[in-house]
């Protein structure tokens, strides 16, 4: 439900991601890296210190040929609502030194304020997802390679030993406000504000928009009953969905009990 | 040469000797000025942190002298506040201690933050939910309460007490040190709070979430004990160290037995509520995460032997030799109790820091593991260098245990 409260209304902008759509191709971490001006080195094979707003993260059914079955877990930034005990701030915002993080109650954006934050990486050792990355090295995008070239001039490049993560493009938000203000609109459109992962995903896996609005598609596959949630038992209320019918996928999203998971098909996958 | 520095009455080796003496630590400290210069230059990737590690060697070392130093504001508590006389014998060596390992953590601090010229917007941007915003105020305002405490200890030198203005500054200061040791004892109890705390309120990290007390997670209150009951500790390992290097007798075994019988009560009772705390944890914490006791026990080389070493070894153990007083009065048990006591605490830090970073969290994450570089080991060494030469200097030159001349006539 969109909220009239305070000075106007609240989204709840949120994701979906089909991982039986999912093919692992890899676009949207290309997409968001370029997008967002992602910094490169000329090596980056040491993935611990990489910056992969949104990570693939490759999963199997631990199951031996021919039974094998390979998803994939794309992982951008959670967006979360709560930090998991009831407080109102995601995780990473509470711990926050110098509020460099907030999480937007008009959008539901968790933002970094790249020029505030100190570096002290307590964000990172607080978010149980690893969607945040801390920059190791100067900023560097290599000349006569074309990677200066597509540098999108709404985003700020990060200065190292600052941390960063997945904003859900929000400068496409501001974009896209811009528009309907000048068109004289006060509302953007459900596909005017979409993430670069969202855009570039080559078999839409990814559904992008307002959950607070029973019109979007991302609200109501986000009520889909193979809807779920990373981590849901540390309530953190994170606002990226996923869509799975396979029961060993779904599981891998979460920490069970035995006997505590529960199967949505009456033949497990 | 130095001669008219030294205390009055006191014996102490000559210049030569104690140069050679300074070289090692000055070796440290330099390896240490050019891991940090290093790391300043060329940024955080001369380390072996990661986004896995976050937190690493430089915070373990931190939290680890922290605790140590906790002797100082609570030898502090007890000589001013409850009036244990015969702790003014080593009060001036607790006040050293804590100043070196509150200096040493903050100089580490600001080399391990990734923006160091922006450390002031901790103060300026405060975020007042933030645990490590708590223990920033506080333990720049109690490095300052250290600076103040120190400061009559150093216009006791001899050369300095000649001057009038500084004498009468360092007399007037001692006579209102109660006030200093009120302010420490409470900045103090906050800090080593709010740094158990920084971990306790990690939510999305079940090894380390805890419940609490209103805003408090029980994290806030154990660290504060552990800190309370390792920090006397250390401070007797080290005046100890500094009677075998010295061969001389400097602070009355009372005050040693006195410190020596107030940890073991301490630990003892953090024993008692860090195993209950480990209880509430397993029974509480893990299953509404959805894991069982195991799962954090089996990720690379961290298995059970964790707990059995923080709570057994390095914990009931020492508890049970500092409570006998037979034994604790024997030197030997003594000295391996306390090293039992200061090693259980800098472990118990290193399984809240390392560990916790170390459990993957996503059921399809994987296990990392972490070696710090050269340049971490020389920035986390350094404050050991630096810590030996300001207290070696503060022995040589400055009238730190105020019984020596005593002792010393006696034995000789």
């Amino acid at each position: 439900m969109e909220k009239e409260h305070g000075r106007g209304k609240h989204y709840k902008y949120g994701m979906v991601i089909d991982l039986d759509k999912c093919t692992g191709c890899g676009t949207c971490m290309t997409a968001c890296a370029a997008e967002n001006n992602v910094s490169v080195r000329s090596d980056e094979s040491d993935k611990e210190r990489s910056i992969t707003w949104m990570q693939l993260y490759k999963i199997t059914n631990g199951k031996e040929f021919p039974e094998t079955e390979v998803s994939y877990f794309p992982r951008p930034c959670m967006h979360c609502d709560e930090d998991g005990r009831g407080g109102h701030h995601p995780s990473c915002v509470s711990v926050c030194v110098a509020t460099a993080t907030k999480l937007d109650h008009y959008t539901g954006i968790v933002s970094q304020v790249y020029t505030r934050c100190i570096g002290c990486r307590y964000c990172q050792a607080a978010c149980p997802y690893h969607a945040r990355y801390f920059n190791w090295w100067d900023g560097y995008f290599p000349k006569g390679k074309g990677l200066d070239r597509y540098l999108t001039p709404e985003v700020s490049p990060r200065m190292r030993g600052v941390v960063e993560k997945c904003s859900f493009c929000h400068h496409r938000l501001m974009r896209a406000k811009n528009q309907a203000y000048a068109e004289g609109r006060r509302e953007i459109e459900e596909d005017e504000y979409i993430t670069a992962c969202t855009e570039a995903c080559p078999v839409q896996a990814i559904t992008f928009g307002d959950l607070n609005n029973p019109e979007h598609k991302v609200s109501q596959l986000s009520k889909s009953r193979n809807a779920f949630r990373l981590l849901e038992h540390l309530n953190t209320k994170p606002k990226v969905f996923y869509l799975s019918t396979k029961d060993w996928v779904r599981k891998l999203a979460d920490n069970y009990l035995p006997d505590q998971f529960k199967s949505i098909n009456k033949t497990t996958g | 040469m130095d001669s008219p520095l030294l205390p009055e009455g006191a014996k102490r080796c000559s210049p030569t000797v104690f140069f050679f003496w300074t070289l090692p630590w000055l070796a440290l400290l330099a390896w240490g000025g050019l891991s940090a210069f290093l790391c300043l230059y060329k940024a955080l990737n001369q380390t072996n942190m990661s986004n896995v590690f976050a937190f690493a060697l430089w915070i373990v070392f931190d939290l680890g002298v922290i605790a140590l130093g906790a002797g100082a504001f609570f030898t502090g508590f007890l000589t001013y506040i409850i009036g244990r006389k015969e702790l003014k014998d080593i009060i001036n060596a607790a006040v050293i201690i804590g100043f070196i390992c509150y200096t040493g953590a903050l100089a580490m601090l600001g080399i391990d933050i990734g923006q160091p010229l922006r450390g002031w917007f901790i103060f300026w941007h405060a975020n007042i939910h933030s645990m490590l915003v708590e223990v920033s105020f506080c333990i720049t305002c109690y490095a300052m309460v250290l600076a103040i405490e120190f400061l009559p200890i150093i216009l006791e030198n001899r050369e300095l007490d000649k001057i009038k203005e500084l004498r009468l500054l360092g007399h007037n200061m001692h006579e209102i040190m109660a006030v200093f040791a009120a302010t420490g004892t409470f900045l103090s109890f906050f800090h080593q709070g709010s740094l158990g705390g920084m971990f306790g309120v990690m939510y999305g990290r079940p090894f380390a979430a805890r419940g609490g007390f209103y805003i408090w997670p029980w994290t806030f209150f154990l660290f504060i004990l552990s800190a309370i009951a390792a920090g006397p500790c250390f401070t007797i390992l080290c005046t100890k160290l500094t009677e075998f290097i010295s061969r001389k007798k400097l602070v009355p075994e009372q005050a040693i037995q006195s410190l020596a019988k107030i940890a073991a009560w301490l630990l003892s009772l953090y024993m008692i509520l860090k195993i209950a705390d480990t209880l509430g944890w397993l029974y509480g914490v893990v299953p509404d995460a959805g894991q069982k006791f195991m799962d954090f026990y089996r990720e690379g080389p961290y298995g059970v032997w964790l707990l059995v070493v923080e709570i057994i070894i390095c914990g009931i153990i020492p508890a049970i030799i500092l409570m006998i007083p037979k034994v604790r009065q024997q030197q030997g048990w003594l000295i391996f109790a306390c090293l039992l006591n200061c090693t259980g605490i800098i472990f118990n830090r290193f399984v809240f820091i390392i560990v916790t970073l170390a459990i993957p969290v996503m059921p399809f994450d994987r296990f990392w593991g972490y070696l710090p570089t050269w340049q971490e080991w020389g920035v986390a060494l350094a404050v050991i260098g630096y810590g030996v030469l300001l207290f070696s200097a503060a022995y040589r030159y400055l009238p730190v245990f105020p019984k020596e001349r005593e002792l010393n006539a006696v034995a000789e």
